[in-house]
């Protein structure tokens, strides 16, 4: 990396069309471009291959919340109505898998949500509310009707020129440069 | 399969002339809007000065809150007996309540994770405001078995905390499950909702002109970039959320029949009740659905992304899960008669024909026959009407509670201990305020969050299809 690029986080482009930024994104990927992104204001099926992405993490955290929980409702269950505070009700056992089961279904649900939601938020970074790229004048119709790759300056391939012209071959408009 | 032809080579001449029928899907977005249509008309919700009509409900909806401030104020200062619960019916308005606002909550639920994995693509239109609904609606619930306990400071005392008398909670009761199941609903829900929400707080916020609805907005949406690194995580949570809260609302109202169910009553000791409450909880949220979504839609022309088709599917839900709570009805006379026990042939009888038939009788009609009318084409295209039948079912889905709680109490097993329950003004008071609770909730809902998932319904118009040329 160069000097002149100590300040600057990046080349962005925007796209009016969807089929235009998903095929601008295959070419990008194709260059073997690592350290990019494209801000659409929806997912757009199928950009995940056009992008080059690996299948997502979150599902590893929903897994371990939901594995979690479940081991808390049966610890929870046996520990409060069997071990520490031991509570014969109706004739049934102190503790056996089949009574607390709705808790242990509960829990597991429950702390499997918390593994996808803030599994899906640390995944993301967020939150983060300063961002180089809020800075752009054209950020704010990517959550309206536009699209934009943005091709980051801590990329191996990225060269401030190079990166624009590619961008222009392209056919993104509005290039534009983001300071850091 | 003996016969199947051995050699596949040896295509019939037939298929190369039969084309397969070229079906048009119906379109979820009429007028063959465009994307900065969809945000300007979400946004704009959102950002034009508060309306007239607006501010006419808001105080009205607290007018009518401030009933339920009442009746539970006079409920906590002076005690549980100010409802008109005593022996025999010790379960009168409060679970009936209960069970009747958490069931409007299931809709919400369907078309947001059932709908979702199903990939019915009309959801996205309604599914914001359906979510709404659901927590709004599960708080609502809530009020009343908290307040039923009696000393509402010591509800705390339901969840698994380490309290000074050193007890713990009782997990073989369906009351402690039924704890455990709704406030892993309410969170969930809440969960999925705001995650749902974050991208299009996000192009709210980008649009923002003024500092304090920048800074409001700023802070809701996370900072989210819309980054399509983001979209892939995004995504992937939405589809996992909607997949655990298919089995979670399932539970919820399974675990809320358990209530009934576990003990051994007549008419309420019968296996058929989860899933008969299940699609009943489904019925009466459609039902509420359609109710707050007619006048939305009328209001604020949504005519192009609530069109005919979603009214027309809605209506069929309707149709289907009215239907299927007609046949319980009918399965359960079966049942008690067939089962040859007394009592429990006794039970319907009495609920058909004894001291609460009046209250039996205007289930039937509200749940059973209403809704048939949705056969119709004409009646389903006709919104007035579509908006008067959802009230009647909400008004017998309320009844249904009410009789499946009450009858069974007041005569049970001994004609010595039967008894007539009826309500004070108390419940009175603090079931209507109920309804105001809930509008005042909905209407800051929809004032100051996306009515409609701008992201989703993007997502599915025809624009959004990278293939398209």
């Amino acid at each position: 990396m160069t000097e002149r690029n100590e300040r600057i986080y990046g080349v962005a482009c925007t796209f009016r069309k969807v089929s235009d930024v998903y095929h601008a994104a295959e070419k990008v990927r194709d260059a073997g471009w690592k350290k990019w992104d494209v801000h659409t204001p929806f997912p757009i099926h199928g950009m995940d291959q056009a992008m080059g992405l690996p299948r997502s993490k979150v599902p590893r955290l929903t897994l371990l919340g939901g594995v979690t929980g479940f081991i808390t409702g049966c610890l929870l269950t046996w520990y409060m109505n069997s071990y520490d505070y031991p509570l014969i009700v109706g004739g049934k056992p102190l503790w056996s898998p089949i009574y607390p089961f709705p808790v242990m279904y509960e829990c597991t649900i429950l702390f499997a949500a918390f593994g996808t939601f803030f599994g899906q938020f640390i995944l993301n970074g967020l939150p983060r509310h300063h961002h180089p790229v809020f800075d752009l004048p054209q950020f704010a119709r990517t959550s309206d009707d536009s699209f934009m790759i943005v091709l980051e300056a801590t990329d191996e391939k990225f060269h401030l020129d190079e990166s624009r012209n590619f961008l222009l071959s392209l056919g993104g408009q509005e290039i534009t440069v983001i300071r850091d | 399969m003996a016969h199947a032809p051995q050699h596949s080579s040896e295509r019939p001449e037939i298929l190369d002339r039969v084309q397969p029928a070229d079906l048009p899907r119906a379109e979820l977005i009429l007028n063959d809007r465009n994307f900065h249509w969809v945000t300007e008309k979400v946004c704009g919700i959102v950002e034009q000065p508060t309306p007239l009509w607006w501010k006419v409900t808001f105080a009205m909806a607290l007018f009518v809150a401030s009933f339920t401030g009442v009746g539970l104020f006079y409920l906590v200062s002076t005690g549980t007996g100010t409802w008109g619960l005593r022996p025999p019916v010790g379960w009168g308005w409060a679970i009936v309540n209960f069970v009747f606002w958490v069931g409007i909550g299931h809709a919400g639920t369907l078309i947001s994770a059932i709908l979702c994995l199903l990939r019915q693509k009309w959801r996205t239109s309604i599914n914001r405001a359906a979510e709404a609904m659901t927590i709004f609606a599960v708080m609502c619930a809530g009020i009343f078995p908290l307040f039923h306990v009696g000393r509402v400071w010591l509800t705390w005392w339901l969840f698994p905390l380490p309290n000074q008398n050193a007890i713990w909670p009782q997990f073989r009761s369906p009351l402690e499950w039924d704890v455990f199941a709704v406030s892993t609903y309410f969170t969930v829900s809440t969960l999925f909702w705001y995650m749902g929400m974050v991208p299009d707080l996000g192009a709210i916020r980008d649009r923002a002109k003024t500092w304090w609805r920048k800074a409001f907005y700023s802070v809701l949406a996370l900072g989210w970039r819309g980054g399509n690194r983001q979209w892939s995580n995004f995504e992937m949570a939405y589809l996992l959320l909607a997949g655990l809260s298919t089995p979670l609302v399932l539970s919820v109202h399974t675990i809320v029949s358990f209530d009934f169910a576990v003990s051994n009553l007549p008419g309420w000791h019968t296996t058929i009740f989860p899933p008969y409450f299940v699609a009943g909880a489904i019925f009466s949220g459609f039902a509420m659905v359609l109710t707050l979504m007619l006048p939305l839609r009328a209001i604020y022309r949504l005519h192009d992304v609530i069109n005919q088709y979603h009214i027309d599917n809605m209506c069929k839900i309707i149709l289907a899960t009215g239907s299927m709570v007609g046949y319980a009805y009918a399965t359960e006379f079966f049942i008690a008669a067939y089962s040859g026990n007394p009592y429990e042939k006794f039970a319907f009888i009495n609920r058909a024909f004894g001291q609460y038939a009046w209250a039996y009788w205007i289930m039937v009609s509200c749940n059973v026959i209403t809704p048939q009318l949705f056969w119709f084409k004409k009646v389903r295209e006709n919104h007035s009407l579509v908006w008067i039948i959802c009230l009647f079912v909400n008004v017998g889905m309320w009844f249904e509670r009410f009789v499946i709680t009450v009858t069974s109490l007041a005569n049970d097993y001994l004609p010595s201990s039967w008894g007539y329950y009826s309500p004070t003004i108390v419940d009175i008071f603090t079931f209507f305020g109920t309804f105001g609770f809930f509008s005042v909730l909905f209407l800051l809902f929809v004032r100051f969050l996306p009515l409609l998932p701008m992201a989703e319904v993007k997502m599915v118009s025809p624009h959004a299809n990278p293939h398209a040329h």
